[in-house]
């Protein structure tokens, strides 16, 4: 067990390395420097003038150079000039003295995420709102769609074939076929327009992020989670209806134990190691939806962070949004894998 | 011209309708507390040895269940065949329902000819055994059909691009103003925030996602089974790597990646251009190796076939990946060149879809391998790819045939996020996702330029859906 966490985080560790390597590429390629340097300078720059200007900023280094400042296991550049000193490790132009005290390292690893461009501050400082943010939006998300999810499938798979199974895997298939951005407009149609009438909901969350109420903040979640839920009851539902053709429910049913004490007592425990895994999967594809309801509803978290970003190509600011990004499908599939192995007596002692 | 109303002379069938939908909705409450609360029908032996099925509360459930859908099918196909006849004169609906008569037409054709030659029509015949299938597939090929004659120009109203004064955010229904002889004379779903007709636009749109997904799932497929065969297989080392790759790209956020991808500045690299010289070749790759696989024996069939099929696909894949003033721009015969904003969209769909047709394919591979036929084939003395494309893969397609409806689904929906967030595909394009974006912004005051590209996303996508389902249930049963 101690070997197989150990060979997952060895893998995992390759994999961040390997994916923020590919984001850090693909922000510092040469066009999107050149727009970089526009945005920063001004738009009608010549040529020579980005080129001298990425060089004075440190982008004109080799690709691996750069990559290896930002992480923090080669020492950041510095640069004289008449002025005085300008590097990576250093705000603004300062003196010889004062450079020769500042740290010559300063990447990832030495917990320095950098400056955004975009909104003029430290990124850990906007990481750290925009996270807390999400984080907030997730658990709630978490908290309504994983008992809905676990008990429609649970329902559905018990008796399969059932009026019940039926129609609740009409709902989770109609969940899954209704991405976030088509449910969301549907949704704040028809709880939020005036043309409606039914204004039951606020149709953006920007007032959540301050003061979250069950008006402003209900949408956004039930968006999110209406998209999850389907996949993960399908999934459990599966394992449910294989569960309850086991040999041992048959025993108990013999035995003359009622349905309900089946039910609960010898098919739900078994019934639920899968859907964890399932569960843990989910985060990725979580990430996706929070991008988009944030966008649709105005919140300002980490999927906004990221569209806003991306979109101004800010470099520091990508990286950091990719490394938490992968660092939480990563683990998550980490805490899939041992919770599988955990959860599954059989697995766990052999 | 006096605005339409939504059923125009068939409101008095309004009311009937509400009620039906009503009862609809009861009896499926209704149907599953009953279920929940009673046992499912009772057998009686009888003293002369025969059995009787007990009616019961749950059987007269299902019965109501069955009668009020019936009835809500019923009025349905009231609306369609009386606005079919009365055109303009049955409101927006009749107008609509005329409007799309070529794809009524093809739709009963279609349904008419497969359902009475179902017995010889193999997997696809069982479809229509099963009504969650039928539905699925009625959907599915509703969107086909309008997709294909919207491109001929049947069906769309209005170019889907032209402006027209007066005619903002205009609500369903309103007449075109300054209409001269020639023109159709309304705005059936209103207009957008440019004026444009939404109607002419949700019709388009089906051509261009219809255009793209299955297109790009195909491709996906493509790359996933020629790495992920051998990766099965063979095992060890090469499905090591090729494993990480996959989970790599895996996890990456999707919506990242696209941000990353989906630039002008990427672009202007050659960097998608690049990347689908890989990707493209897959296809290429596939045939080839099919072809080479089963005929290696018999030369002179191989080369013919070799050349029938490889030489229009290089020809397709030189002038897919060739286009005029980019990076790449080496080959004299381009027949035409994809923009390259689409290109970049297509590649990245792709890219993002193989990984996961991969590990599914590998899976199989693995289950499979472990076959007596597969150990005869050995024994027999066969190639390895010979066992893989001529054994394995025909005998994997059940799976594979269900996964690639659902994918197409996924890829809609991939397609649509792209358009959602403005990436790739030209600002001005009718498709779906960018329809919907057009219209989020003034939602609250608006809804009818965001909300039919939204139904016709979900529907579609639904479709798929419940087909992929009536597949997977109709090649379980034997």
């Amino acid at each position: 067990m101690g070997l197989f966490i150990l060979r997952r985080s060895g893998v995992m560790i390759i994999t961040a390395l390997c994916l923020t390597f590919i984001v850090f590429v693909m922000t510092n390629l040469y066009p999107n420097l050149e727009k970089l340097a526009k945005t920063e300078g001004n738009f009608r720059m010549s040529d020579e003038a980005v080129a001298s200007w990425l060089d004075k900023n440190g982008y004109g280094q080799p690709m691996m150079v750069k990559y290896g400042q930002w992480l923090g296991v080669l020492p950041g550049w510095t640069r004289d000039s008449e002025q005085g000193v300008t590097g990576r490790c250093l705000s603004g132009t300062v003196t010889v003295e004062e450079a020769a005290a500042a740290p010559s390292y300063c990447g990832i690893l030495q917990g320095d995420w950098g400056y955004s461009t975009r909104f003029k501050t430290d990124v850990s400082e906007i990481i750290e709102t925009r996270l807390g943010n999400t984080a907030y939006l997730m658990m709630w998300v978490l908290i309504l769609m994983v008992p809905s999810a676990l008990l429609i499938g649970v329902l559905a798979g018990m008796r399969e074939g059932s009026a019940m199974d039926r129609s609740l895997s009409t709902f989770s298939i109609m969940t899954t076929a209704t991405p976030e951005y088509v449910s969301g407009v549907i949704f704040i149609a028809v709880f939020t327009s005036s043309t409606v009438g039914l204004k039951w909901f606020k149709g953006t969350a920007t007032a959540a992020m301050e003061d979250p109420n069950f008006e402003n903040f209900f949408l956004p979640v039930l968006t999110i989670a209406l998209y999850g839920v389907g996949y993960i009851a399908r999934m459990t539902r599966a394992s449910m209806t294989e569960v309850m053709t086991a040999q041992y429910i048959r025993t108990a049913r013999l035995k003359g134990v009622s349905f309900r004490n089946i039910v609960v007592k010898h098919a739900l425990r078994n019934a639920l190691i899968a859907p964890f895994t399932v569960i843990m999967l989910q985060f990725p594809w979580l990430l996706n939806g929070v991008v988009i309801v944030e966008s649709l509803f105005n919140y300002k978290g980490f999927g906004w962070a990221l569209v806003e970003a991306a979109s101004n190509n800010d470099i520091e600011l990508l990286l950091a949004v990719s490394v938490v990004s992968v660092v939480v499908v990563l683990l998550t599939q980490l805490i899939s894998d041992i919770g599988y192995v955990f959860l599954n007596p059989r697995i766990r002692i052999s | 011209m006096d605005p339409l109303t939504w059923t125009g002379a068939l409101a008095p069938l309004n009311p009937l309708f509400a009620i039906a939908l009503l009862l609809l909705a009861a009896m499926i409450v209704i149907w599953m507390a009953v279920s929940m609360v009673t046992a499912g029908t009772r057998q009686i032996a009888n003293l002369d040895g025969t059995v009787t099925l007990a009616g019961n509360p749950q059987a007269m459930a299902a019965l109501g269940l069955r009668i009020t859908f019936l009835a809500v099918v019923a009025l349905a196909l009231a609306y369609l065949v009386l606005g079919l006849l009365l055109g303009t004169g049955a409101g927006i609906v009749g107008a609509i329902a005329r409007q799309m008569l070529p794809t009524w037409v093809s739709l009963v054709v279609l349904f008419a000819l497969s359902i009475s030659f179902k017995r010889r029509l193999g997997l696809y015949g069982k479809l229509f055994d099963s009504p969650i299938g039928m539905i699925g597939f009625g959907l599915v090929m509703f969107w086909v059909f309008t997709g294909i004659y919207g491109a001929m120009d049947l069906i769309a109203t209005h170019d889907p691009l032209a402006q027209v004064s007066g005619m903002k955010n205009k609500v369903p229904g309103t007449p075109l103003a300054g209409a001269e002889e020639g023109d159709y004379a309304w705005y059936l779903l209103g207009g957008d925030n440019l004026a444009r007709d939404v109607f002419s636009r949700m019709v388009k749109g089906a051509g261009e996602v219809l255009k793209y997904a299955p297109l790009a799932t195909l491709f996906a497929f493509m790359v996933g089974i020629t790495l992920g065969l051998p990766a099965g297989y063979y095992g060890g080392r090469l499905d090591t790597a090729l494993s990480f790759l996959a989970n790599l790209i895996l996890a990456f956020p999707v919506i990242l990646l696209f941000y990353l991808l989906v630039t002008p500045e990427i672009v202007a690299t050659g960097l998608p251009q690049f990347m689908a010289v890989v990707l493209f070749a897959f296809p290429l790759v596939f045939c080839g190796v099919l072809i080479h696989s089963r005929f290696r024996t018999q030369p002179s069939k191989n080369y013919i076939w070799l050349a029938v099929v490889l030489v229009p696909l290089f020809l397709l894949y030189m002038s897919l990946i060739n286009a005029r003033g980019s990076k790449i721009d080496v080959w004299p015969l381009d027949f035409f060149d994809i923009p390259g904003g689409v290109l970049v969209v297509f590649v990245s769909v792709v890219f993002v879809n193989s990984p996961t047709v991969f590990r599914i394919v590998r899976g199989l591979a693995m289950d499979i391998k472990t076959r007596d036929y597969v150990a005869a084939a050995q024994t027999r003395g066969e190639r390895p790819w010979y066992i893989m494309l001529w054994e394995i893969l025909p005998n994997v397609r059940g799976p594979l045939i269900v996964d690639f409806c659902l994918r197409i689904g996924y890829t809609t929906i991939l397609l649509g996020t792209l358009g959602f967030f403005g990436l790739g595909l030209p600002p001005e394009s009718p498709d779906w996702g960018s329809t919907i974006n057009d219209g989020r912004k003034l939602l609250s005051i608006y809804l009818h330029p965001a909300l039919p590209p939204a139904v016709a996303l979900m529907s579609l996508v639904l479709g798929l859906n419940l087909l992929a389902d009536g597949l997977r249930e109709e090649s379980l049963r034997d």
